[in-house]
């Protein structure tokens, strides 16, 4: 077969080439030939492909994206913000943090443990790529209905690949979230987060400059796994007629990563390191000109130099492999032998493959022919941008008329009672220990928080006490009903989860789910999202530093709820003065923050107990969600508080039963005069806590409340081992703890 | 003056950095070995760490065994220097043959992270000599490989020579036989367990517990009376 060279594609311009094949739509393959001037080579098409996919070019989303910048407030703590690796924060003291999250849905589904365990292994390489040591990683997952017979395939691999990869890699797993839906019985969300620390002056960035400065890749050798991964699996639906697309799922290898890992930081520690980036989707065309269209000249690179797992593989897939574990650094020519003796040290395989050149294309030599010849801006950054039609579906308003208001409540104590536990022992409601206890919380030796609190939390500076926390959250049942307010619901719980431990919002990241971006209803509810969570961010002064837009989450017609999931990074001066959501001491008041209407509608009570959806969500107060914060974090950092607890999925019945099983003593709790029991107990008003306030602080405590204006409500005293709730009823916490802690196990054990 | 620790690092070795600073809270000085490395630096006692070194593969502790360093802890452990084998320290220190026995899958197939109640059986060795024995301590434990076996006849001797250094009290959280979490050699100075003392010497970090401190203060009181 003759190597379709850059000299052969320009004499045979009609050659038949398989762009289709390769998820290129026939007007992007047209723009790749306007641009070149010529057909593109067998490899060019194999990189343009992936790099214009969905998932890498963000062509659908980009449109709507630019909003988080346009409308980004203002702010000092941000250092480099989206379009990099991962977003980097300022948190004092010379620390800078780095954090976000990504989805790795559609290949967890396919394949769920090396779907999950490479899902672990592309975000902690993000954030190596930026400079930083790994501290911590979070996974907020979705899974069909906990009873569906493909759910007990799905989650018990997601979860051991996610135990496995990370507790291999040595990284604390503090939080994260688990949700059952039969939205997403075929289109699980498999998200995952990660943060990392470093100095101020240890930032690096993803670029290429410097001619003569030399590229290296090191890490694993180029295997045939996951070819395409980006194009042909990220970005398009499921549909049974096509042929499995398990080659296109990627294999991990932990300890391979954990040496890269180690080998990198000390790299980074002697300064040998100009540019950096690491190999996620499409691989090395994603790399090499990502580099280069960062740095200011081109590049020049020999792919025979590529260690290969595989001889026979060809250029094409050379370039598109998405073998994990690999990055590519920029070292000056005098540094590569210490960088290379670095790699050496760790048994880090590590190759020059080429070198930085003064002009500015990106050329590719396949057995010293020249097989790529490109504008790298052209592949990594000038990719399509679609203006996608987008329509409220004409569905919406019906949903949104059939308000839970119509559902039969409970009449009675008894009721409530009955309804309390099936609640609290619902699989979104029950205790997740089974899942998070397969997960390593203390390695590193610095986890202050980790689940089930309201987020998890990491000592940064062992001597200050500084730390941070985060959180992440989303409801894709109230994005449903309006994705606008359903964003900014989801932002506004994570700043309270983040809050309610003490730490001050920062930053957040994002990862937004949706169905195909082909349906107009899905990018309504896309672009709905974005400007609900753009508007949120900008008032509440949490800038987005960067995230993941997945789209395709659909079989067939069937596209998932919509699902942003935000992530909020929160800075803690002192570690010591965090607040837990544990109930642990006797005799304190329990105290109602924020205020409570009659919101049912989305809520967990009306899933659980009605299978019901539909009506408007909870109404959004972002104002109201910082004074909270505002009150919770001086209220922790002064020793107002010993425990809080956010108000979310479930309402306060839950939350208390959780800070009650979590400390191990009951509570007795008073409805609050003139309101209904039922509300009070299952309302999903956001904008709330419940705190737990030592009696010697309750002045000051409701002082502070009340001089700032949010609303505080006494409702009870930390005592015994039954939740009581007066006149209703009383359940023993051996038995709130059975109904809470025996689902999960009971399903999946 | 102050003892000298030694820390051995294995690729894939996780708590090597949460252990040297364990070591300083005791007040001991830590000092970093590199598992290529058969220099001890002079060392007065060795701790190898919990982690999943070499990857686990092939079996957990079987190719770091073969590390250049372990020839000389080997050595030195038998002319009686103090060793504590912490996780994937242990499975490192049976497979050398330091201490009898084998670590096999849990017997419930998961990874398992769990605040784990023990008992000290054994307060006489190098490693546990601030505990008292019979004292019951809450440490992390967090392993898949975690199921401690050995034959009869082994299991026997241990127990009559008072040579199990821990049992799990409450939960046997692996099917390991006896409920043993760890062990010790005749001699007290080589001590294996399963859980992870070096992630409970904080208050608020972790568990928020201080019980697993006293190893290394038992090991440095020991090291500067000598």
């Amino acid at each position: 077969m003759t190597l379709d060279t850059v000299k052969h594609a320009a004499g045979t311009p009609d050659v038949d080439q398989p762009w289709a094949e390769l998820g290129l739509k026939q007007e992007e393959y047209e723009r790749v030939r306007e641009i070149l001037g010529r057909r593109p080579t067998g490899a060019e098409l194999a990189m343009y492909s992936v790099m214009w996919s969905e998932h890498c070019s963000y062509k659908s989303s980009k449109v709507h994206l630019r909003q988080f910048g346009e409308k980004a407030p203002e702010t000092d703590a941000l250092l480099v913000g989206i379009g990099e690796n991962a977003g980097v924060v300022d948190v004092g003291n010379g620390y800078a943090v780095t954090f976000k999250v990504e989805s790795h849905n559609h290949p967890s589904y396919v394949e769920p443990y090396q779907g999950a365990a490479t899902g672990v292994g592309g975000i902690v390489r993000d954030i190596i790529a930026m400079g930083a040591r790994p501290v911590a990683v979070v996974d907020p997952l979705r899974f069909g209905a906990a009873d569906h017979p493909d759910t007990k395939r799905v989650l018990p691999g997601v979860v051991a690949g996610i135990g496995g990869y990370g507790n291999c890699l040595g990284l604390p797993n503090i939080g994260g979230e688990v949700v059952f839906d039969s939205c997403y019985q075929g289109n699980p969300l498999v998200n995952a987060g990660a943060i990392g620390v470093m100095r101020h002056e240890d930032i690096h960035l993803a670029k290429a400059s410097g001619a003569g400065n030399k590229v290296i890749l090191y890490g694993a050798r180029t295997g045939g796994d996951g070819i395409g991964g980006a194009s042909i699996l990220a970005s398009e639906t499921f549909d049974d007629s096509k042929p499995s697309k398990r080659p296109a799922v990627q294999v991990g290898d932990p300890f391979q990563e954990k040496l890269l890992i180690e080998c990198t930081l000390e790299a980074f520690a002697e300064k040998l390191v100009v540019g950096i980036q690491d190999l996620g989707a499409a691989g090395l065309s994603c790399a090499t000109s990502e580099l280069a269209s960062n740095g200011s000249g081109g590049m020049r690179v020999e792919l025979d130099d590529v260690p290969l797992r595989d001889s026979t593989l060809s250029p094409e897939e050379i370039l598109m492999s998405e073998s994990q574990e690999r990055m590519c650094a920029v070292v000056e020519p005098e540094k590569v032998d210490r960088f290379l003796e670095i790699c050496e040290k760790w048994d880090v395989t590590a190759t020059v493959i080429g070198e930085v050149t003064d002009g500015d294309r990106l050329e590719i030599f396949w057995h010293g022919e020249k097989i790529v010849d490109v504008d790298p801006r052209t592949v990594a950054h000038e990719g399509p941008v679609y203006e996608r039609p987008y329509a409220r579906p004409e569905w919406q308003d019906t949903l949104q008329a059939d308000d839970a208001a119509k559902l039969a409540r409970p009449a009675n104590g008894d009721e409530l009672r009955e309804q309390v536990l099936k609640l609290v022992g619902s699989p979104n409601q029950a205790s997740k220990s089974w899942i998070t206890s397969q997960y390593d919380h203390f390695v590193q030796g610095n986890t202050v928080l980790a689940s089930p609190e309201d987020s998890g939390m990491i000592r940064i500076d062992a001597e200050s006490g500084l730390g941070v926390a985060l959180a992440t959250d989303g409801n894709g049942r109230f994005a449903k009903l309006d994705p606008y307010h359903g964003a900014q619901l989801a932002l506004a719980e994570s700043y309270r989860n983040v809050a309610a431990t003490g730490a001050k919002p920062l930053a957040v990241s994002d990862c937004l789910n949706f169905g195909s971006p082909e349906d107009p209803a899905v990018m309504w509810q896309f672009a709905e999202a974005i400007r609900g969570l753009a508007d949120g961010c900008q008032q509440l002064g949490t800038p987005v530093t960067g995230g993941n837009v997945s789209l395709y989450n659909q079989t067939g017609e069937a596209a998932i709820h919509p699902t942003p999931v935000v992530a909020v990074l929160g800075v803690i001066d002192d570690v010591a003065r965090r607040t837990p959501v544990a109930f642990a001491e006797e005799g304190q008041l329990l105290y109602l923050l924020g205020d409570t209407r009659d919101e049912l509608s989305g809520s967990a009570w009306a899933q659980v107990i009605h299978d019901h959806l539909g009506g408007l969500p909870p109404e959004v107060d972002l104002e109201r969600e910082r004074l909270l914060a505002e009150i919770l974090i001086s209220a922790s950092r002064d020793g107002m508080i010993d425990a809080a607890h956010d108000l979310s999925d479930g309402g306060l019945v839950q939350a208390l039963v959780e800070s009650c099983l979590k400390g191990g003593k009951g509570a007795r709790v008073v409805i609050p005069d003139g309101q209904d029991p039922f509300v009070t107990l299952f309302s999903e008003s956001a904008g709330r806590a419940v705190v737990s306030v030592p009696r010697s602080e309750e002045l000051r405590f409701t002082d502070m409340c009340g001089a700032r204006g949010l609303p505080v409500t006494r409702i009870g005293v930390v005592d015994g081992d039954v939740l009581d709730v007066q006149g209703q009823f009383s359940i023993p916490l051996s038995e709130l703890r059975t109904a809470h802690e025996e689902t999960i196990p009971g399903i999946f054990g | 003056m102050t003892a000298r620790i030694g820390v051995i690092t294995f690729p894939g070795t996780l708590d090597d950095r949460d252990t040297q600073r364990a070591v300083r809270l005791a007040g001991a000085e830590a000092v970093p070995l590199w598992h290529k490395d058969k220099d001890l630096k002079q060392v007065d006692a060795v701790v190898l760490p919990g982690g999943f070194s070499y990857g686990d593969y092939l079996r957990a502790g079987a190719i770091s065994r073969f590390s250049p360093v372990m020839d000389t802890v080997i050595e030195q452990a038998k002319a009686g220097m103090p060793v504590l084998g912490i996780c994937n320290g242990f499975q490192v220190l049976t497979e050398t043959h330091l201490l009898p026995g084998a670590m096999l899958r849990n017997n419930h197939l998961h990874f398992i992270c769990r605040d784990q109640k023990l008992r000290v059986e054994n307060a006489g060795t190098a490693w546990t000599a601030d505990y008292t024995a019979g004292q019951e301590i809450n440490i992390p434990l967090k392993n898949i490989d975690g199921r401690y076996v050995a034959d009869e006849r082994t299991l026997d001797e241990l127990e009559a020579e008072g040579r199990v250094a821990f049992r799990y009290l409450d939960v046997n959280p692996n099917g390991s036989l006896r409920d043993i979490a760890g062990i010790t050699n005749a001699a007290g100075n080589v001590v294996g367990l399963m859980p992870h003392p070096e992630h409970a010497v904080e208050p608020l970090i972790g568990t928020g517990r201080t019980d697993g401190l006293g190893f290394f203060t038992s090991i440095l009181k020991k090291l500067v009376n000598a």
